[in-house]
């Protein structure tokens, strides 16, 4: 615990505000990432997985998105603005008070981007410019973010290129004319081109096949251990978190439900929601006549209940969970979970 | 007896580039009330395997027989009859159904097609009750699919499929779009209405640990063709083919404990289009050799038992 945090995200909520409603996509949630290490970031469709890896990056688009409250400190620089959002029309002094602070944050967050945080976005085949040479989408990075030269970029790509297992010759070739788990290579090299300290890899290898799925996997651990890259991986599939996590976070409806290492969520799970998943797995060893779903549905963001948000589906639930939303405790040193009844009288 | 019989089904296409291979010479069969699973990966044929054999896309050659009858040969007409025993469930929840129907519409529809309800009171009944038996909720009938969500399509899905009380459904990739905690729920529901209506289900699908707890009997499907095909648990006790073991050991399993062995194979799929009379997998195979590229091996027996496998080498490796 002594390490120096790489990240740390708390308390971020994240509105989108339409005409209609507010969505919640992101409420009060905080996690730290230490060098090197890698965080698995589970949920299903719609948790808010997505949002907030967007908001580290500083790629929401806003509006409709609304970074609410919060803060997001990356190796010491702090990430969103601090100064409070205008309330009222007319509040000129706020205002622009606070577009000045956000046009320096955007300034600054440029020479981040790219270079010391970057992201894999999930499709391959939507990631990639489709009239550009794969090659040159790679070196592109190293010219803005490392002033090199052109020859000296193009040079670096081509070992980048091998670095993932593919031909430096195939430099010149557009994404076409690539495999799905190719072009998700070219977009590993790009997100490794200036050997950040952190990455953010949104579902990488869910529009692959498990056999490519593995192979990528397998290179993905292999190149974090040799950069040291610390790297958030936003995925739905726990085998994958098994495979090459260290740490795992568990979201639900724009809250992290349950964290802690890979022993906790998986030999000791305590959120119901968290149990639930494991339940509606099929699983491979043990012979199951019968999955044991959630029940029900995610639900709405734009109509959060103001207790429990696992309460409509839940299992265990008491009338306990109607008073309020329960807080995340420390059941064992670092392991959270957020529920009244799972932790009762374990609170350390 | 067995309610389907392919023999010898081909499927070819004609591309710019050459004759490609989607179905490439599949015999099988599937007992009446049994589940065959079919995997592979993308690229891998199934979905033109569960097309053809249901006449969605018309046979290269080779012939389906359907509690009997040979249907490949049979025209529109002589066919219509039978298309009410054999139904589709569909992977995309989301691209199958048509915006502009509501619910009732939708599940109507096929109803309507053969004339089945004799009044619009009989066909109320009849879409309520079907609502009620994929657990779509009554107050749900008059709404659009874009207002629900993945899982409540899929059942719609379901209940079109089910709608003409079919003997036989074709599966293809009914979970693989949804969410976890939502998959088990459309798997339950499948199960259930199977052991309910005597279903005879073939499921299609990329997810080996899905296709393990639905199926009665599995065939692994590599460019084509049938690499491996036995009982759903002799497979993965006894796996032989060097496909299937790569495949089954590339699933990323959830727990944290008796990690396994992994195999990687190299490479990627390679391409179905005029492929060379050899294994099709030997250039990714670990095992390979000589003779490997130059014929092609027959699907049969491993020690006289009822696990087929179509590898050259098969008692060497095991």
């Amino acid at each position: 615990m002594s390490e120096k945090n790489l990240l740390s995200v708390r308390d971020l909520v994240v509105h989108y505000e339409t005409d209609e409603a507010v969505t919640e996509a992101v409420n009060d949630v905080s996690f730290d990432i230490k060098p090197g290490e890698i965080l698995g970031m589970v949920g299903e469709t719609g948790a808010g997985k997505t949002t907030i890896g967007m908001s580290i990056m500083g790629l929401l688009p806003k509006p409709p998105a609304h970074v609410i409250s919060g803060s997001i400190v990356f190796e010491g620089e702090e990430l969103l603005p601090t100064s409070p959002e205008p309330k009222k029309l007319f509040d000129f002094a706020i205002r622009r008070k606070r577009r000045h602070e956000e046009k320096g944050l955007e300034r600054m967050l440029r020479t981040i981007r790219g270079k010391k945080i970057t992201m894999m976005f999930q499709d391959p085949m939507t990631a990639l410019n489709p009239v550009m040479y794969v090659g040159d989408q790679i070196s592109e990075v190293l010219k803005i973010h490392e002033n090199l030269s052109d020859a000296d970029a193009v040079k670096r790509a081509c070992e980048i290129l091998e670095m993932v297992g593919i031909p430096a010759n195939r430099y010149k070739e557009y994404p076409h004319q690539f495999s799905g788990g190719m072009k998700q290579r070219v977009v590993i090299a790009i997100a490794l081109a200036c050997k950040p300290d952190l990455i953010i890899a949104d579902e990488p290898t869910t529009a692959l096949d498990v056999t490519i799925q593995a192979q990528v996997l397998a290179m993905m651990k292999d190149l974090q251990q040799k950069l040291g890259t610390a790297m958030i991986l936003i995925t739905h599939d726990f085998g994958v978190v098994a495979d090459i996590c260290d740490r795992c976070v568990v979201v639900y409806a724009g809250e992290i439900v349950e964290s802690g290492n890979l022993t906790h969520i998986f030999d000791n799970p305590m959120h119901p929601y968290t149990r639930g998943l494991f339940g509606s797995l099929p699983n491979l060893e043990v012979d199951t006549e019968r999955l044991t779903p959630i029940e029900g549905l995610m639900p709405n963001p734009m109509n959060l209940l103001p207790y429990c948000s696992f309460f409509t589906r839940c299992k265990e639930k008491c009338d306990d969970c109607m008073k309020g939303n329960p807080k995340l405790v420390e059941v064992e040193p670092g392991h959270l979970v957020r529920c009244f009844v799972t932790t009762a009288g374990k609170e350390k | 007896m067995a309610l389907v019989e392919i023999k010898n089904l081909k499927k070819y296409y004609d591309t710019p580039g050459g004759t490609l291979h989607a179905v490439d010479d599949v015999t099988l069969s599937i007992e009446k009330g049994k589940t065959l699973g079919v995997v592979g990966e993308s690229g891998c044929g199934k979905s033109t395997l569960g097309k053809t054999l249901i006449k969605m896309t018309e046979a290269t050659s080779g012939e389906v027989y359907f509690d009997g009858q040979e249907i490949t040969s049979m025209n529109q007409r002589q066919f219509k009859q039978m298309r009410m025993r054999m139904q589709m469930v569909f992977q995309d929840p989301y691209a199958s159904l048509d915006p502009r129907m509501s619910v009732s519409a939708l599940i109507a529809e096929p109803i309507n097609t053969y004339h089945l309800a004799k009044s619009r009171n009989e066909l109320n009944e009849m879409v309520l009750s079907l609502m009620d038996t994929v657990g779509l909720a009554r107050r749900l009938a008059n709404v659009y699919p874009h207002e629900l969500d993945g899982g409540r399509r899929q059942r719609i899905g379901i209940a079109r499929a089910l709608s003409l009380s079919p003997e036989f459904i074709v599966c293809d990739e009914p979970v693989s779009a949804l969410d976890v905690s939502i998959q088990a729920q459309i798997l339950n529901l499948l199960m259930d209405l199977q052991e309910e209506k005597g279903l005879t289900y073939i499921f299609i699908t990329h997810d080996m640990s899905v296709v393990k707890h639905i199926s009665d009997e599995i065939c692994v499907m590599y460019l084509g063709q049938v690499v491996e095909k036995c009982e759903s648990k002799e497979l993965f006790k006894n796996t032989l083919h060097p496909y299937s073991k790569a495949l089954l050991s590339a699933i990323p399993v959830p727990s944290i404990h008796n990690k396994k062995e992994r195999i990687l194979i190299k490479g990627e799929i390679t391409s179905p289009i005029d492929p060379e009379p050899c294994c099709r997998f030997a250039q990714r195979c670990q095992y390979a050799t000589e003779a490997c590229f130059q014929s092609e091996p027959a699907l049969k027996p491993y020690k006289g038992t009822g696990h087929l496998v179509k590898c050259h080498r098969v008692e060497e490796i095991n």
